[in-house]
């Protein structure tokens, strides 16, 4: 797992239904790519996803926040609907409002790859983004 | 996470009050249905301040409503009723979920369990084979485009037309298995992708078939009308709604309407509760939408139970006819509907949203099936895997209180993750086998998820439900087998 010199890259947190990431960054593109790793590492062993297909990703949204729950529904819908496992992410462009990127990782191959839990979508419950001294903090809670 | 330490009103034993002047911008009180008891879980955590949430949304009637197996989701409860009018109400994906139309039917057979049990193997391995399950599973049915946009439409009855089941089980079904107003045009070229391999299938997480005995009838004469007769008998109880279909709806829809609560000033204490007017633009398209999540949901339950009286036809050599597999109701516990009900003396035409809690029509009622005009809706209450399930009937008291409306399960108690940590999957196959439930899942730790301890009683939730009024108990069943994706 991809983890950044100052700390942790990401961590789950219970929700009775449901559950809940954070990720940290130093710059808000690095909680960005945390999220997603996050995401996939709920859903599989990221070890054992290879870098095969490249996916390029381009979303929009009216702030940051619900930026992140659409950069990470397009993701949900990647794995659902292309059954595509994805383990890094290349945020090429990050405003506010609009997310470009590339994102490497391999089809679903139900022989070497596990699939802990399907993720439904990514909710805005609890949704928020925060800075301090150390640099920004994410919570998504997902619906699985 | 904190317990929830708000202020409550007893009404009686099962009727808890959320006063209205609890949270500046609540527009009714909240109401909780539970006992003494099953309240103390349900304050363990912050669901109450959720009910009281839901009570901010413009043109909410009477109550933000709680049933006994409410826990914690996101921005609605889950185990929530909300009635708004029409004319100045809001509709809320999130008051439906992700899973539209997530819901149950149960089937009942001639078998016993004398009969059975000596299969159970073999009948478990050939439902496993034959109905797709499991995370990612694509289905049977390969509709074209032109076919989804159908199947979109009809529900229920599409199957029906391509030779999977009956119109006996369009009559036994909520809606008759389609929903009025389902508009393929507001269905994103995504949620036709997700949608489209999905169609017929399973799923996974909490999702089940399950074959089961009838282990005690409190009502025998309406227990009769169902066709279920004594104890002993084999029921199969199915547990699926709309896949990745309902859940990529509810996403984007969600966005929509995110963007649109801004637009007509609608004040709400969390994002995901995000609304818009019934009669505005976006609140019809939700509508149309989230109508074709249901049908597909209801389509893809009559597929499944095609398929396993195909399965229980193969392993006893005898026609489903034969073996008497009619379909006793299916029920949605994930829904909004457009129902007229009376409020304060006065006919008035409300949106119900059910988010995890089902319909329970009384005896009488215009939109319950002519078999069971004298008994009531059959009511579909599945428990977790290790303990057991409930048939009831709705009553006028819940028409009265609850807008026709009682709980739908067991209700998590422990959150997944927990569940993973402190349960193991093989051990729990292990003693349910043990107890005499064969359980065969494409995953095994994901079981530990899904395990009783993990979820509150179903019996105390039921007889919650029993005591306060808003349905009555008729069946209880026990598995003795179950597939899960």
């Amino acid at each position: 797992m991809v983890k950044e010199a100052t700390g942790k890259s990401f961590e789950i947190i219970d929700h009775t239904a449901d559950v809940g990431i954070i990720a940290y960054g130093a710059e808000i593109k690095q909680v960005f790519v945390n999220a997603a790793l996050a995401l996939f590492s709920l859903i599989t062993e990221l070890e054992d996803v290879g870098e095969e297909l490249k996916y390029d990703v381009e979303v929009a949204s009216e702030d940051r926040e619900s930026l992140l729950v659409e950069w990470l529904n397009e993701l949900v819908y990647l794995f659902d609907a292309e059954h595509v496992l994805l383990q890094r992410f290349d945020i090429q462009e990050l405003s506010n409002t609009r997310l470009k990127a590339a994102c490497y990782g391999e089809k679903f191959d139900p022989s070497r790859h596990r699939i802990k839990t399907g993720v439904k979508a990514a909710t805005y419950h609890m949704l928020r983004i925060d800075k301090d001294n150390k640099g920004y903090k994410a919570q998504v809670i997902f619906d699985i | 996470m904190a317990p929830w330490q708000g202020q409550l009103i007893k009404i009686d034993d099962y009727h808890w009050e959320i006063p209205q002047s609890y949270k500046a911008g609540m527009r009714v009180p909240g109401l909780i249905y539970a006992s003494g008891e099953i309240l103390n879980s349900i304050k363990a955590e912050q669901t109450p301040e959720q009910v009281a949430n839901v009570a901010f949304l413009p043109g909410i009637i009477k109550f933000s409503m709680a049933m006994p197996d409410i826990h914690w989701g996101y921005g609605f409860p889950i185990g929530g009723v909300a009635a708004m009018d029409i004319k100045e109400g809001v509709i809320s994906p999130g008051g439906v979920g992700y899973d539209i139309n997530c819901g149950v039917r149960l089937l009942r057979t001639n078998l016993t369990e004398a009969e059975v049990r000596p299969k159970i193997n073999q009948l478990i391995n050939e439902l496993f084979r034959n109905i797709p399950s499991g995370l990612g599973s694509e289905g049977k049915i390969r509709a074209s485009h032109k076919e989804m946009r159908e199947l979109m439409i009809e529900g229920a009855k599409w199957a029906v037309r391509h030779g999977f089941g009956s119109q006996d089980d369009l009559e036994v079904t909520e809606e008759g298995g389609c929903l009025e107003g389902a508009n393929p045009d507001k269905i994103s070229d995504k949620a036709m992708k997700r949608g489209k391999p999905q169609a017929g299938t399973l799923g996974s997480g909490n999702h089940f078939l399950e074959v089961q005995v009838v282990k005690e009838i409190f009502e025998p004469k309406i227990a009769k009308a169902m066709g279920i007769e004594e104890t002993g008998q084999i029921l199969v109880l199915i547990h699926t709604g709309s896949r990745g279909f309902g859940h990529q709806v509810c996403t984007d829809q969600l966005r929509i309407m995110e963007e649109a609560v801004s637009r007509y000033g609608i004040k709400l204490p969390d994002r995901q509760l995000a609304c818009a007017p019934i009669e505005s633009p976006e609140g019809k398209d939700y509508f149309a939408a989230m109508a074709c999540a249901a049908n597909y949901a209801w389509n893809n339950r009559q597929c499944i139970a095609h398929w396993t009286r195909e399965s229980f036809s193969k392993v006893f050599g005898k026609s489903p006819e034969e073996l008497g597999m009619r379909q006793v109701y299916d029920v949605a516990h994930n829904i909004a509907k457009m129902e007229e009900h009376t409020v304060d003396g006065k006919k008035v035409k409300v949106c119900v949203h059910r988010k995890g809690a089902t319909r329970a029509f009384p005896a009488g009622h215009k939109d319950i099936p002519q078999q069971y005009k004298e008994i009531g809706q059959p009511v579909l209450i599945p428990g977790d895997m290790g303990r057991c399930s409930f048939v009831a009937v709705g009553t006028q008291r819940a028409m009265e209180e609850s807008f026709g409306s009682t709980c739908h399960g067991a209700g998590r108690m422990l959150s997944r993750s927990a569940a993973r940590r402190s349960l193991k999957g093989k051990d729990i196959v292990r003693e349910l086998a043990e107890r005499g439930i064969l359980v065969k899942a494409g995953d095994i730790p994901s079981l530990a998820e899904e395990a009783s301890q993990a979820y509150k009683d179903v019996t105390e939730v039921i007889e919650a439900v029993h005591q306060a009024g808003i349905s009555r108990k008729v069946v209880m069943a026990v598995p003795l087998g179950i597939i899960k994706g």
